[in-house]
């Protein structure tokens, strides 16, 4: 039996399996990295040890120092959560070796589907389809679009799409450079592109006595840059033909491994209908909280349980309901899925049902990395929490879903939250029309639409409570002789809006055929536009204020009323669209750069972004050397315009 | 405590005749408000702003703590006289980085913001109410210096706006200011006497003589910007502490330099916590009847100025066309001297003296409603001593230490002005409700006076007494008596800071009761002969 369980991960995977260890009594140990030492995960454990460092690779990632930290706990077992270790062999190996248990596949069944090339030949002897690979040193013309994927690879580093034969070459080189840092391993492959397909996976549980489960597919099309944001299952578009054939191919996948524990056998459904097996992932899954809803199960505990020597019963559970769950990513989808960094001062879903676990009836699940004032760092993948609906269909579990997201009080990160609003309540999605290319079909023009259409009276809502948040003891902005309007500048983005308003005697709002002023406080606003009376809730975070309705939430930079000549940005000047790292230099100082060069490539979460020159002219300043940490605004670059070359 | 009860009936035809009355004045009042925010009138506005320039009011709203609220001074300066009403600059009482200040700014858009008789006159009362209620001064200055057809009413009086900025500095009283455009001769003398100065970087042009006048006295071609730019001024001459990169700059340079004063108020501090009034200000225009003969009762308006509409009477039983009393105002205490029925008798007069020195022995300042008539005249008030006793009140009036704060409500005729801490007798502030007016005594009995005057003169040279003259002399001393007693007429002159809507009757005094809490709250020692 498991006494003491440290799990290799951190965030809400960490505080997901520490909650089934609360339900067996297991005594939960966490390792935690120091940007990591104070969020909840590691005040949640019974013991935690500290993984000296930042970045993955010092952290994480240190196989030696994981194990290590299970024997300084005195920890008798260890789970690998999804991402870092987890489908690592040699860490697997080490752990049993080390006389722990592993909670997971035999290092043997990782190693086989460790490497996709292998795992195909693997899976395809077994009859299961398999699409064709390709070297990327011979693809041709006829072969594009190909995509290139790291054989080490999950959760979409490393992969690329290539259009253009001509491209190849340095994408390939990107997904390498991507791959060894992310998974030690550069080796990449390519695969045909099919288009129009949908990914569907299947999750698999069996346990060492020969049972093995297909506990359901679940759908996770709605990919942006190859990650899932919306998993659901059933899938809308498997039928019970299709089924049958998912099953049947990722219980003979799971077998010719010899699988156990928790695994998921992952496959794109084309539009025809045929399936194409593309891996199996020797892990929990980040979606796998839809399964455990219609199938009534806790994947985490029958993993310590198969982990123990437990057997499964004979039959699956029966699925009830239909369940979807979106990932809330701090990033900013109008601006290329940016990732988003900075303190997430409130974090409030209201109406939750059950954290961690399957609501007692359909209902609302959160699993939360993070609570109010956790630090959305720069080193980690940006994902806050996973939300999902569970309910009677599809169309129920979507409204739900949306509306929990929409009234969601998120501050301080910008993040994808009205893009996942956007897309439950869209039309084709409700349709059950979700290929891979969904996004790019309908467009982020339309998708990632803030849900506030008008922010003038949230703007307005913010000014009066600012106005109230520094009321004295006479009327506020009162004036005997008045002669203008009061004005609050704020940002929207990089959109200014102000907003002029002046009270009257009585506190009123004097603004002809505008918004009635209902009752006003330094928190809440209540306005009466057009005979609807509606309620704005204020926030104040240092220079930012964030204003929730009804109708979303808009978050509003305050300007100041008197910009410091001091803060005025050379012109000229590039500055860092994110805060990363810089990872190259690829121009000198005193160079003679033309718009659009490529001055240096920052490294943001895993990602590199080219920083280009915004105009030709000579790099006259190089602020930064690579290696260097820079915050989002800080001044990387400075070109010098030559004569004529500016527009 | 006494919570006082109202029975005014807002649905009364009285009433809403008053009311009407009221509003209508006070959308006159609008309209004179409105010439002075006019400024110079739209071309001159016009081209003040295509220079990138701020208007008056812009700089004061923005060297403003946000949302803060702020009172303009004798905004209807030089009224009725030839000049711009308003008089070429706005000042007034406001909070910057949580200071009050009082805060000046010219308005370049009227004659190049050049100082007329009336304009110096409202700078030395801005001048006096800094050094009397200690308030720091921030001069946002851009002027052309004295309006020269009228310097011979300037030149030597206005020596005074200098030497007050070097008493308020020797007082310890901040002085800063910002020079936004040309600041010459006499000008220049205002950044040279500031303690803090900012000029705007190639905007300001601060010198004792222009280039021209350089010229025709030494014959040196001197360039503006080497005489007198903000350059200069902060590299050369020292005269500039700082240069600002634009107007918005010097005005968050402004807040800066008060950030660091340090200020603190000498006057005690209000209490925490305080009830708003039980009964609506809005009642307020109601109240006051629109023949001032007829009395009405100040008690209705203090319910609706006073925190809870609490107030104690003073000597309810004695003199009681004068209501005297202790109540709260914004958390201030402050004494209360009402008039109920116009006249003022020998009770009242004795009242209203004890009152005082009560007020002075408890450091309480004093509040005078007016609506008075004056002291009562005839044989039987002579003979009981009326001159004593009008003459005690005024004495007590005049040697009160206390900070004192006048509103004419209504009246303000005679003596009665005198004893009620009329002008003359300095109160801290002094307001008047759009329908007041004052007078030596009212229109018809100035007329009726003259008219017996005449008559027995007439007699006394055995002429003959033409009525017909009588009557169209009457006539035209009543309408001109009449129209000099009105309240614009009043505030032109400056006999008041403003004229204010009587539904911020309140506010105005919750915040001039702060300003006086500046400077230190002391009751007098002692008082002149009190004639028995």
């Amino acid at each position: 039996m498991i006494t003491r369980l440290l799990v290799a991960n951190r965030g809400e995977i960490a505080r997901r399996v520490f909650r089934s260890c609360r339900a067996l009594g297991i005594s939960p140990v966490a390792v935690y990295s120091d940007p990591d030492a104070d969020t909840p995960f590691v005040a949640e454990a019974d013991h935690a040890v500290r993984l000296p460092g930042a970045t993955p690779a010092q952290t994480y990632l240190r196989a030696e120092a994981v194990i290590e930290a299970a024997r300084a706990a005195g920890a008798d077992a260890v789970h690998p959560g999804y991402g870092f270790l987890s489908e690592n062999a040699g860490f697997a190996r080490a752990v049993l070796e080390a006389g722990l248990t592993w909670v997971g596949p035999s290092p043997e069944s990782i190693e086989a589907m460790g490497s996709k090339v292998e795992a195909k030949k693997r899976v395809a002897a077994e009859g299961v389809p398999v699409l064709t690979e390709l070297d990327p040193a011979t693809v041709t013309e006829d072969d594009l679009p190909v995509l290139i994927k790291a054989s080490a690879g999950g959760g979409g580093r490393g992969m690329r799409v290539v259009r253009v034969l001509a491209d190849l070459p340095e994408e390939v080189a990107a997904a390498r450079r991507e791959a060894e840092s992310a998974f030690g391993d550069g080796t990449v492959f390519c695969e045909p592109l099919l288009e129009g397909a949908r990914h569907v996976e299947v999750q698999v549980l069996a346990d060492s006595h020969g049972t093995v489960w297909a506990l359901g597919e679940r759908e996770c099309s709605i990919q942006r840059r190859h990650q899932k944001i919306v998993e659901e299952t059933p899938s809308p578009a498997v039928t019970p033909q299709i089924r049958e054939r998912l099953f049947t191919a990722a219980v003979a996948a799971a077998r010719s491994i010899s699988y156990f524990g928790a695994g998921t056998v992952e496959f794109l459904l084309s539009a025809k209908g045929t399936i194409h097996f593309l891996e199996v992932n020797t892990r929990l899954q980040v979606e796998h909280p839809v399964t455990e809803c219609v199938y009534g199960v806790d994947l985490v505990r029958w993993q310590l349980a198969i982990a123990e020597g437990a057997a499964l019963p004979e039959q699956p559970p029966t699925p009830n309901g239909h369940a979807i769950e979106v990932r809330l990513y701090a990033e900013d989808p109008a601006h290329d899925w940016r990732p988003q960094s900075g303190t997430l001062h409130r974090f409030v879903l209201s109406d939750v049902d059950a954290e961690f676990a399957v609501p007692s009836g359909y209902g609302l699940r959160l699993d939360s990395g993070v609570v109010d004032g956790t630090v959305v760092g720069v080193h980690y993948d940006p994902m806050l929490a996973k939300v999902i609906a569970w309910g009677p269909d599809r169309a129920s579990a979507a409204r739900r879903l949306a509306a929990a997201l929409a009234s969601a009080r998120i501050h301080g990160v910008l993040t994808n939250r009205d893009l996942l609003v956007n897309v439950l309540r869209d039309k084709a999605f409700l349709a059950g029309d979700t290929d891979t290319g969904y996004l790019d079909r309908i467009g982020l023009d339309l998708l990632a639409q803030p849900l506030v259409r008008d922010v003038r009276p949230s703007a307005l809502a913010a000014a009066i409570a600012l106005a109230h948040a520094g009321r004295g003891r006479l009327p506020l902005g009162w004036r005997n002789v008045a002669s203008q309007s009061q004005r609050r500048g704020f940002l929207l983005g990089e959109e200014r809006i102000d907003v002029d308003y002046r009270f009257d005697r009585l506190g009123a709002l004097v603004v002809p055929e505008g918004p009635q002023l209902v009752r006003a406080s330094a928190d809440e606003v209540v306005l009466e536009l057009d005979g609807l009376r509606q309620s704005f809730a204020v926030s104040r975070h240092g220079e930012v204020v964030v204003v929730d309705s009804a109708q979303g939430s808009v978050s509003l930079g305050v300007v100041p009323r008197f910009p410091d000549p001091a803060d005025k940005v050379a012109e000229g000047a590039t500055v860092a669209p994110m805060p990363g790292t810089v990872v190259r230099v690829s121009v000198a100082e005193g160079a003679q750069v033309s718009a659009g060069e490529e001055l240096l490539v920052l490294e943001a979460m895993k990602m590199e972004h080219r920083v280009v020159a915004a105009a030709s002219g000579v790099l006259a300043q190089l602020v930064v050397r690579p290696g260097q940490q820079v915050e989002a605004g800080a001044v990387l670059a400075v070109v010098e315009p030559s004569e004529g070359s500016q527009s | 405590m006494t919570t006082l009860k109202s029975t005014v009936d807002t649905a009364a035809d009285e009433h809403l005749a008053n009311r009407e009355a009221m509003l209508a004045k006070l959308t006159e009042l609008d309209a004179e408000h409105a010439k002075a925010l006019a400024g110079g009138g739209p071309k001159y506005v016009e081209r003040h702003r295509k220079r990138g320039k701020l208007l008056a009011r812009e700089r004061i709203e923005l060297v403003l703590d946000q949302d803060s609220p702020f009172l303009e001074l004798s905004p209807l300066a030089a009224w009725g006289t030839d000049y711009q009403v308003g008089a070429s600059i706005v000042i007034g009482i406001g909070v910057v980085e949580g200071v009050e200040c009082l805060i000046s700014a010219s308005d370049p858009t009227v004659r190049g913001g050049a100082s007329n008789p009336w304009t110096l006159r409202k700078t030395l009362r801005a001048n006096d109410i800094a050094i009397a209620n200690r308030l720091p001064v921030i001069s946002l200055v851009e002027s052309g210096g004295a309006d020269l057809p009228s310097q011979s009413e300037i030149f030597i009086p206005g020596g005074r706006v200098f030497r007050d900025l070097t008493r308020l500095s020797a007082a310890g009283i901040p002085t800063v200011t910002a020079v936004f455009g040309n600041a010459t001769a006499g000008g220049a003398y205002v950044p040279g006497m500031s303690d803090y100065v900012i000029m705007v970087k190639e905007r300001s042009k601060v010198f004792l003589g222009g280039p021209p006048l350089v010229k025709m006295a030494t014959g040196e071609e001197a360039e503006d910007e080497a005489l007198g730019g903000a350059d200069m001024h902060g590299r050369q001459s020292g005269l500039a502490d700082y240069v600002a990169v634009d107007e918005v700059d010097a005005l968050r340079l402004i807040r800066q330099v008060v950030s660091r004063l340090n200020w603190r108020k000498h006057g005690p501090a209000p209490a925490a916590e305080y009830a708003e009034p039980l009964f609506p200000a809005e009642d307020l225009l109601g109240l006051v009847p629109t023949d001032l003969r007829i009395p009405f009762d100040p008690r209705e308006v203090i319910a609706r100025i006073v925190d809870g509409s609490e107030f104690d009477e003073f000597k309810p039983r004695y003199g009681d066309s004068l209501v005297t009393g202790w109540a709260r105002l914004h958390g201030y205490p402050i004494g209360i001297l009402a008039n109920a029925r116009g006249v003022l008798f020998g009770q009242e007069s004795q009242k209203a003296t004890q009152f005082i020195q009560l007020a002075n022995r408890a450091d309480t300042p004093l509040l005078f409603l007016q609506n008075t008539t004056g002291y009562m005249v005839g044989t039987q008030y002579e003979q009981s001593g009326i001159i004593k006793h009008g003459s005690m009140m005024i004495n007590a009036v005049a040697n009160s230490r206390v900070p004192h704060l006048t509103v004419v409500m209504g009246a303000s005729y005679g003596a009665g002005n005198y004893g009620m801490c009329g002008r003359a007798y300095d109160p801290r502030f002094l307001f008047t409700w759009p329908n007041a007016k004052s007078a030596v005594m009212g229109p018809a009995q100035l007329a009726g006076v003259l008219s017996i005057v005449a008559r027995q003169a007439a007699v006394a040279k055995g002429q003959p007494y033409s009525e017909e003259n009588d009557a169209a002399m009457r006539q035209m001393v009543e309408t001109q008596i009449e129209a000099q007693s009105l309240a614009p007429f009043l505030s032109g002159r400056l006999y008041d800071d403003g004229i204010i809507d009587p539904r911020d009757t309140r506010t105005v005094l919750g915040l001039c009761l702060s300003a006086i809490h500046g400077a230190e709250v002391k009751g007098a020692e002692g008082f002149g002969v009190f004639r028995m």
